[in-house]
Order: C-alpha cells, then structure tokens, then sequence
C-alpha cells in the first residue's frame, strides 16, 4: 500500500543543512494500522508530509497505492490525494467559511459529486447528525475533529493519515476520536498512518514506528 | 471539478465574508457609476444634439461674413431657396453687433449683444418668449426683445424704454430660450432683439464698428445640403463668407461638448481605478488569511487551478456585482448631471438608457475587479498543501519570481492605458493620462514602502507604548498601509489638483485686478470724438491712458504671395502660414515706444520719427503669430487697409503678455504711414466705485452713442461664473474618487477587523483602558492619514504646476488656506474613521473574538 526507500529530508538553516530525516524506509500493508511515535521534534510530522506527498524529499522514494510520488508535479499529486488520501490535522483544518456539511463536502465537491447524501450520512455516523449547518467557530475541538473525520473518510479513502489528532483534546474526547477512526478504518478497511507522542494511542495500533532525531529507531508490532 | 460545483463552493466560501466583499462591490460600484453617469450622459447629449440639430442653427444653410451682404450675394441666396422668386421668405438675415443699452429713465447701461432679425428666421426650432408669442412681432412692428438678464441688470422691466444709439423702442417681452443657445452665454453681454430693418436708425454701425452679417437659408426640400455647401464653399472664400449647415453646427457643438464629457470620463475613470486598487489590496489580504483555507484544499485533492479559479470566480462575482449595482446608480447620477452642467448646454438633454454606456461600464467595472484581483490571487497557486501541518512562515528574502505575475501586470497596465485612451478618445491624451496616474500611484506607493521600511528600520523605541503599538501595525505582516496611503493619497492628489489649477486659473484670468489697474475699457471711439472723451473723463476727476488707435486690415500678401496663392498650394510645406491667420482681420496700432506688457525678442525697436517715404513701413509682429504665418525678421508683409494696400516690413519680433488685460496687439506699425488710415481709438480708465462705473459709461454713451463701453469687474464676473460651474461640475465627478478612496480605507478596516479583534481583546483582558486602545488607533491612522495627505498634496502641487506651467502658462501660486483645510480633512477623516472602528471593536466581549472566525 506504502513503501518508502531512504527518504531523507533536510531543510537550510543559517550557515549549512539541517538533517531532519535521514534514510528511512518502510512498507505498509492494506489495511494495517500503523503508529509513528517520537519525541518533539524527531521529524514525524515532516515524514507524514512526505508520505502523503505534501512536499518533495531530499532524497528517496516514496511509492502509495503502487504511484512513485517523486514522478508527479504539484497537481498530479492533488489528484492522487483527492483519489485515494485522507487526512486528520492536529489543529483539525476545516475551513471557517463553510458549515460543518458543507465542510465534509469538500472533496467530494473537488470530484464533481454534489450529492450531500453520504456527507450527512458520515456526520450523523460521526455524532453530528444535529449540527450540520453549524460553522467551525460554533464547534468545540472535539466536536471539529469529528468533523474533520467525517471529511477524512467521506472519499472512500484507501489510506489516512492522521497527525496527532488528539493533541489539543483533552484525553477522553482524544480517546472518542480514536475509538471511531479505529471503527471507521475497520469498516472501510483503510491503511492507516497515525503520528502522535502518546504512547497510550499508540498502543491501539498494530505496528508501532519509532523516530528519533530523523531516524527510525525501531519497528515494532504492538 | 464542474463549473457548477465550483460556482457552488466559491459563494459558498464568500458567503461568510460577505461584509468584507460588499466593500468591494461597493468600492467597484462607485467606480462604474461615476463611469456610466457620464458617460450615459454623453450620449444622451449627442443624440439630443443629432435631434435638435437643424433648430440649432435654425436653418439649412448659413453664410455668414463680417460685412454687408453684397447684392450678389443676396440674389445668389434667393437663387438658393426660392428659385429666384421674390420677395425670397425663405432668407432670413441676422445682424448682430455689441452695443450699448440703456433705459433713459433710469440710470446703469449695459453692453448688450444685438441681434437685428430681418425674415422668419429661425426656420426651425422656437423661440419662446414671455408673453408668449411675441416674437412674430418683431417682423414690422417698432418694438424690442431682450434677454431677462438685461432687465435684471439695470432694473428695468417689460413696457420700459431701450436705448440703442439713436434708436427709442419699446421693450415688448423678453426671450427666454432660444434653441442652440447655451445659457452661460448671457454672462458676456444680454442680447437684444430688435427688427433688422431698425438698424439704420441707430446710427451705430458707422466705420470701424464690428458686426456680424448672418444669412439663412431654408433650402426646398430635398435639397442635398452639403453638397450645395460644398459647392459653395470656394465661391465664396475669397469673399470672406463662411458657410455653415446643420451638420457643421452639429460637429463643432458635439466635439466642444464629447470633450468636457470625455474630460469628466477619465475623473470617472479614476474613480473605478481606485476602486481596482481597493479590491487588489483586500484581496491580498484575504489571500494571506485564507493560506489555511488554500492548504486544506489541496490537500484534500483540489489542484492548483481550481483553487485558483475558485477565488477568480468570487473576485469576477465581486465585479459583476459591482458594475452592475454601479450600472443602476449611475443611471440614477445621470439624472443629476443636466442640473450641474445644464448652463453649458445648448439642448435639452432627456435622460434615457444608453446601452452602449452601460455595457462600457460593467464590463470596465468587471474587468477592473478581476484585473486588479488577479496579482494577488497568482499567488494561490503557490500555497504548498504543507501548510496544514505546519503554520506558514514568511519565507526569508523574496518569494520565487512567478512569469504569470509579471505578464498579469504587464497585461493590468495595458489595459489601463487602453481604457485611458479610449475614455479620452485621444491617443496623446490617454497616454498622458495614464502617465499622470502611473506617477501618481508610483509616488504614493513609494511613499508607503518608504514609511513601512524607515518604521522597521528605525522604530522610535522611546515613545509612549499605546503610540509605539499603533506605529507597529504600519508594518506588521498583513498591513494596510500601501493600501490605504494609495487610495485615500490619491483622493488627496486629485481634488488638490483640482483646486489648485481652479485657483491658478482663476488668478491668471484676474482682468480686474490690482487697485491701480484699469477696470473700463471705452472703444470704437472716432477719431474725433477722442478729445471729447478725454475732457469729459478728466472732467469727473478720472485719469483715462492716452487714447490707443486702432486699424482693421488684413493681409494681402507675404513677400508676394497673395493669401489666395497660398490657399491653392495643396502641398502641406513647412513654413506654410495657418489658413485662421492669413484670413482673418487684425487691429493694429501704431506707436513709437514699447509698453510694459510686451518685449522685444528679435530685431530692434524702431527709434522716434517715422521711415522714410517710399520705403515699406516697418512693423513688430508678436513671436507666436510670426510662427504661424511663417515670417521672419525681412520679411515683407503688404496690409490691406480698407481697399490700400500698405507695403510693410518686419522689423523686430515681440514676445506679448496676453494674460496683462491691456490693449496688446499682433502687430504694431512705426508711425507714419497709418496716421491718417480710417481707424478708431480706444482708452482705458480707472473707477473705482461701480455706481460711478455705472455712470460714466452712461455719459460717455449719452453724448457719443457709437462707443462702446466693457466694464472689466463684469466680465471677471462672468469668467468667475463660468469658471465655478465648470469647477463644480468637475468637483461632482471628484467626489466619487474621494468616496472610493473611503470605501477603500473602510475595506481596508474590515479585512484587518479579526486580526485587530483578536488584538484589542487581548490588550482589554491584559487591562488595557478603552482610551488606550483608542490611543492605538489613533497614532496608527493619524500617521496613515497624514502620509496619504502629504504625499496626495506634494503631488498635486507638482501636477498642478506642470499644468499651469505647460497647458495654461499661467504663473504658479499656492492658496495655503485651502490645501491646509483639505490636508486636515484627509486626516481627520482617515484618523475618525480608524477611531470609529476601534471603539467598536473595544465594544465586544472576548468570547466574541475566540467564536469569531
Ligand atoms: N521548513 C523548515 N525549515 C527548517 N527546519 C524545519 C522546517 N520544518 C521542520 N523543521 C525542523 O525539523 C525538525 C522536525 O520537525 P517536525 O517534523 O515538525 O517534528 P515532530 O513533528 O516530530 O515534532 C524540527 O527540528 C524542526 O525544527
Ligand atoms: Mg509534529
């Protein structure tokens, strides 16, 4: 479903470059649940960028659905992501403008589709069946990743990625969020790719990745 | 993505900031009003011209010359209407010549214009006059019409007295619309009907006397006027007879007034540029602000065009929006334009739906929005879909170079031009136009770099906090200051251009100025008349210059060459003298000694005594007239005085101060050979009071009814008139810029309202008082307001003198009261609107800021 192979990634800072992913390589499988765990500043964020084809690495491959990214431009890539990528934000990224149905309609809308039937179905799924017409700013954050869930999965994705979607929840919401992800993934059987530092979470995958300082550590089952 | 989908989610996406993007319209409707009011009107204009065309001239045919009609001329004009039947009711002719009038019971006497009526002219159009139906009158009875304006003037009324020289009639009514006539014109002189046949008995065109000798003609129908014309024209210019159809009048009045309409177009047209300015700026705003927005999109699968085209669409729905809601409004604005500028006009403008205009309009208004949108909006399609995991940064040094960027510029400028040109209908002119704005905008845009950087630079650490806060936000990301310093500057910069070249006109055109100048000028006095006049001056305690003579010639030839010679060269030669002034009459005087207002620029001056006989007398021709007829110093000029050709040559060249109202001439001949040429003399004088300006005038006709008095407090009236409704009408147009440039800086304010929302919260839950964060506003926009005001002024004064030193070669002064008033104007507004705001803001409570978008 995923292979990377040596992808490093390093950024110019004042006087040389700064490393901050160096050689990683890894396979994901259909349908599997993987963690990537490290402390701050390990590089998980900028390796999940990478995996999903936000940005271009250094160096290395990267390979999604049986695409090799680095062949892409800019807009090929949105195609792919549109096709087959979901995502969940840390700071959840819905946009303010738009209420939370019309929200989670995004991407079917960036695909032609105008049919609002399964965005409602994915926000009573997700809780929010009684607060479609309601803006971001009139959700609570829990209530907002929810949302966010709900745009993730509305595609039919084959992968998400997920970048701590519980770091500005208090725990048990946190916990709510992942008991769905974790039900929406096993309905759909879709890969998933979650970073988060909280070790509980990551327990509740199969396979943990471990980073630090741009390196993967250790690959571990669960 | 369809169309539809994406037509959906742009209003979708808008529909939350639609306070902000109603700015915008409104910032674009100002714009395509001012554009459509005029330009509506403009057509309303033309066509109302093309449908009172013939009563504009009140005939098919005029001829007109500046001497009685020859008998040949008469049968060649009945000839023309009615076959050579007689007596011909299809000839009118029309005299008119300046005069003095007056009411013998009462006192004042005014310089009126005659029109001495012979036949049934006007053949088209009416004249109405109160009581109605008196102008038939005038064709055998002994009586007399006159402008309302007269009887104003010396307080007479219907059934009164008129004296006109020798001649006593009744005034029987007055006129009150005459068609093709523009009411601005009475402010010269009050125009006096009276029967042509009367002329004779007032004994006042004698020698010397200047009038006017009109004959129209009503053609059978049918008659293919301008070919007859045409015909015509050669036959009679050796004659000096002009020849006019309905299609003449109706090109020079519809080019006379295209060019004022055209004029107010590009004031408008400014207008709709500011606007454009506007919604470039917010745009870039909205831009930054909604990087998350973009990021989101492509990361969830939109491409780089369809964000892109999501938010062209809102900016192309902001235009049509705009233009359209501008369209109507300026249809209601045309309504008010005959009121403004109805004393220019010569018919009656009916105000209806010029589509063209309206067409012209939205889709300027349209294109200005997405024009101006798009630079801002290139950049969209560089926001990186990483922006989601991680906050954007300001990338440090430049941001990559984008070609499309560019070539959107370069294609915004062009178009700017274009519409210059095209609203100006003059190549030169639209260029210089959009020159002038190009500079203007260049400046104030330096302007507001230079403030932001020297801020940044060299930040005044040692001011009081609340004023330090209010100066960092000139250059903190997402600032407004280029914005608003353009916008609100250019507002400035226009109305203080406007005002000052008002003034420096105004000034230059001071004919009564100085408490020493002359302020009555008597002429067409006799050569024996002049001791008498002087006498009876003196004899009031006035001291009247010595009397100026005057002698009507024209030319007969240039070193040989007749004027008819030089009509037939058909090759366009350099040197060839301008056809205005081989034909026409000059008044020349003669005198020994230069006087104040001219200056000899080449040649010398002729010494006392007179040349020699036999030899060519010689002359000082003005500089610019030498130009146009193509002579230089040598050069031989023989005169045509009265039927005696005068052999001359010009001996120096003189550079002449037109705008000094004295008695200046083309040409000045040495004294000698014109002493005894028929000629008339003019004197000038000093009253101060007007009742005994009044009365001096009313003696000097009394006992000598041929001279004509101008009594120059009068004509500066009249200028001052013509001048302040010209300046009003253009002002009309100018308020539209100035109410942009505040919807701009109100845009400006709302596309900054979350951050400074978030900003004041913060501050008033830190403790800051109410006049604090007032205080922080205040030192913010006092500081932008003067900036604008300052940079809008230097500018002006530099356009404006450029104005007067080149267009109008006028001298250059500064009023001070009205550039300060206008500079304290800009600022206050700029700081009251800015303090408005806050206070607002200071009005909500903090969860309203975190529940804010
Ligand atoms: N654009 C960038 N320029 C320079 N350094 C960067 C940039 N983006 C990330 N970094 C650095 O890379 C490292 C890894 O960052 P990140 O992937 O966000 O870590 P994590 O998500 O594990 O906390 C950090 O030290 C961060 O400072
Ligand atoms: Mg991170």
């Amino acid at each position: 479903m995923l292979r990377c192979e040596n992808l490093t990634q390093s950024y110019r800072s004042g006087t040389g470059m700064l490393t901050v992913l160096q050689d990683i390589s890894f396979e994901v499988a259909p349908g599997e649940f993987v963690a990537i765990v490290g402390p701050s500043g390990s590089g998980k964020t900028t390796l999940l960028g990478l995996l999903a084809g936000l940005d271009r690495p250094a160096a290395g491959t990267v390979r999604l659905d049986g695409e090799e990214l680095s062949g892409m431009d800019e807009d090929q890539r949105a195609a792919l992501r549109g096709a087959k990528v979901g995502f969940v934000f840390q700071a959840y990224q819905l946009i303010p403008t738009l209420t939370a149905l019309e929200n989670v309609q995004v991407p079917l809308e960036l695909r032609g589709e105008s049919d609002a039937s399964r965005a409602r179905e994915l926000l009573a799924r997700v809780g929010l069946g009684d607060r479609t017409d309601h803006y971001p700013a009139q959700l609570s954050g829990g209530e907002q990743q929810r949302v966010a869930l709900a745009r993730a999965f509305c595609t039919r994705p084959k992968i998400l990625f997920a970048d701590e979607p519980t770091g500005n929840l208090d725990q048990r919401t946190g916990a709510g969020i992942i008991d769905l992800m974790t039900d929406l993934n096993r309905e759909a059987g879709t890969t998933l790719v979650l970073v988060t530092h909280d070790p509980e979470l990551a327990g509740r995958a199969r396979r943990i990745l471990r980073l630090a300082d741009g390196r993967l550590v250790s690959d571990t089952p669960a | 993505m369809t169309l539809r989908a994406l037509l959906r989610l742009a209003w979708r996406e808008g529909r939350a900031s639609r306070r902000r993007l109603l700015l915008l319209v409104a910032a674009i409707a100002t714009g395509t009003a001012a554009l459509v009011a005029i330009n509506t009107f403009t057509a309303n204009l033309r066509s109302a011209i093309t449908v009172e065309a013939r009563g504009l001239l009140g005939a098919d045919l005029l001829l007109s010359s500046r001497s009685v009609p020859t008998d040949s001329l008469r049968a060649l004009a009945d000839s023309l209407a009615c076959a050579g039947g007689s007596p011909c009711r299809e000839r009118a002719t029309v005299t008119t010549f300046g005069a003095m009038g007056y009411i013998p019971t009462r006192t004042g006497v005014r310089l009126v214009r005659v029109t001495a009526v012979e036949g049934a002219w006007p053949f088209f159009g009416e004249i109405t006059t109160s009581p109605a139906g008196s102008w038939p009158r005038l064709q055998g009875e002994r009586i007399a019409l006159v402008d309302p304006a007269f009887l104003t003037a010396l307080g007479a009324s219907v059934g009164d007295t008129l004296a006109l020289g020798e001649l006593r009639l009744p005034i029987a009514g007055t006129v009150d619309h005459v068609p093709g006539d523009v009411g601005i014109a009475t402010a010269f002189g009050p125009r006096v009907f009276i029967p042509g046949a009367l002329v004779p008995e007032t004994g006042l065109l004698g020698f010397g006397a200047r009038a006017e000798y009109d004959t129209y003609l009503r053609l059978p129908a049918g008659a293919a006027v301008e070919s007859i014309a045409d015909s015509l024209r050669p036959r009679l210019r050796p004659e000096r007879v002009r020849v006019r159809t309905v299609q003449d009048e109706q090109r020079s009045l519809g080019n006379a007034l295209e060019r004022l309409g055209r004029f107010l177009g590009l004031v408008a047209l400014v207008a709709l540029l500011l606007g454009g300015l506007g919604v470039a700026s917010a745009i870039h705003v909205l831009i930054r602000q909604k990087m998350e927005t973009v990021a989101v999109l492509r990361c969830l699968g939109g491409s780089s065009r369809t964000v892109f085209a999501l938010f062209l669409v809102q900016a192309a729905g902001i235009g049509l929006l705009g233009s359209m809601l501008g369209a109507a409004l300026g249809l209601g604005v045309e309504q008010a334009l005959p009121r403004v500028l109805g004393d220019f006009l010569p018919v009656t403008v009916t105000p209806s739906v010029s589509w063209p205009a309206l067409a012209t309009g939205i889709g300027l208004g349209l294109w200005t929005a997405v024009g101006f949108a798009l630079i801002p909006l290139l950049g969209v399609r560089r926001i990186s879909p990483l922006a989601t995991l991680r906050r954007p940064y300001e990338t440090a040094g430049r941001p990559p170079r984008d070609r499309w960027i560019a070539v959107a510029i370069v294609a915004l400028m062009l178009s700017v031009v274009l519409m210059a040109i095209v609203q100006a209908d003059s190549l030169p002119r639209g260029l210089a136009f959009a020159g002038g704005i190009g500079v203007a905008i260049a400046g104030l845009w330096g302007a507001a770099l230079l403030l932001v950087r020297s801020l940044r630079r060299w930040f005044p650490h040692r001011l009081a906090y609340v004023w330090r806060q209010g100066l960092a936000n000139l250059y903190r990301p997402a600032n407004q200051t280029v914005s608003v310093v353009l916008s609100l500057g250019f507002g400035t910069f226009l109305l203080a251009t406007l005002l000052l070249v008002q003034h420096n006109l105004l000034r230059s055109l001071r004919v009564d100025g100085g408490s020493k100048r002359a302020n009555l000028i008597l002429f067409d006095i006799q050569p024996g008349q002049a001791a008498g006049v002087d006498s009876l001056l003196r004899a009031r305690g006035l001291d009247p210059t010595p009397a100026v003579p005057i002698v009507p010639m024209r030319i007969q030839s240039i070193n040989g060459k007749t004027a008819q010679d030089y009509s037939r060269d058909t090759t366009d030669v350099d040197g060839q003298p301008a056809g205005w002034a081989l034909r026409r009459e000059y008044r020349s005087t003669y005198r020994d000694s230069i006087v104040a207002s001219e200056r000899v620029t080449a040649g010398r001056w002729w010494g006392e005594g007179s040349d020699s006989a036999g030899a060519p007398a010689s002359i000082s021709v003005e500089a610019g007239l030498a130009e146009e007829l193509g002579v230089s110093l040598g050069d031989e000029i023989t005169w045509d005085v009265q039927g005696v050709p005068i052999p001359s040559r010009v001996t120096s060249l003189r550079e002449v101060d037109w705008a000094r109202f004295e008695t200046n001439f083309f040409v000045v001949f040495r004294p000698g050979v014109l002493d005894r040429a028929p000629q008339t003399l003019v004197t000038l004088v000093r009253v101060d009071s007007a009742s005994e300006r009044g009365l001096v005038q009313r003696a000097v006709v009394e006992r000598f009814a041929n001279i004509s008095a101008l009594d120059l407090s009068t004509v500066q009236r009249a200028l001052d008139d013509i001048l302040g409704k010209v300046g009003a009408a253009i002002r009309f147009m100018a308020i539209f810029t100035l109410g942009a440039g505040l919807i701009v800086l109100l845009g400006a304010l709302a596309t900054s309202r979350a951050q400074r929302l978030r900003e004041t919260v913060l501050l008033k839950t830190l403790g800051a008082s109410r006049a604090q964060v007032i205080r922080v506003a205040v030192a913010e926009y006092l500081a932008l307001g003067t900036l604008a005001a300052l940079t809008g002024l230097v500018l002006a004064l530099g356009s404006a003198w450029a104005l007067a030193h080149w267009l109008f070669e006028t001298q250059f002064a500064v009023p001070a009261a009205p550039m300060l008033l206008l500079a304290v104007g800009v600022v206050a507004l700029t700081a009251g609107t800015g303090i408005w705001s806050s206070v607002d803001l200071f009005r909500r409570t903090p969860l309203d800021a975190l529940r804010n978008e």
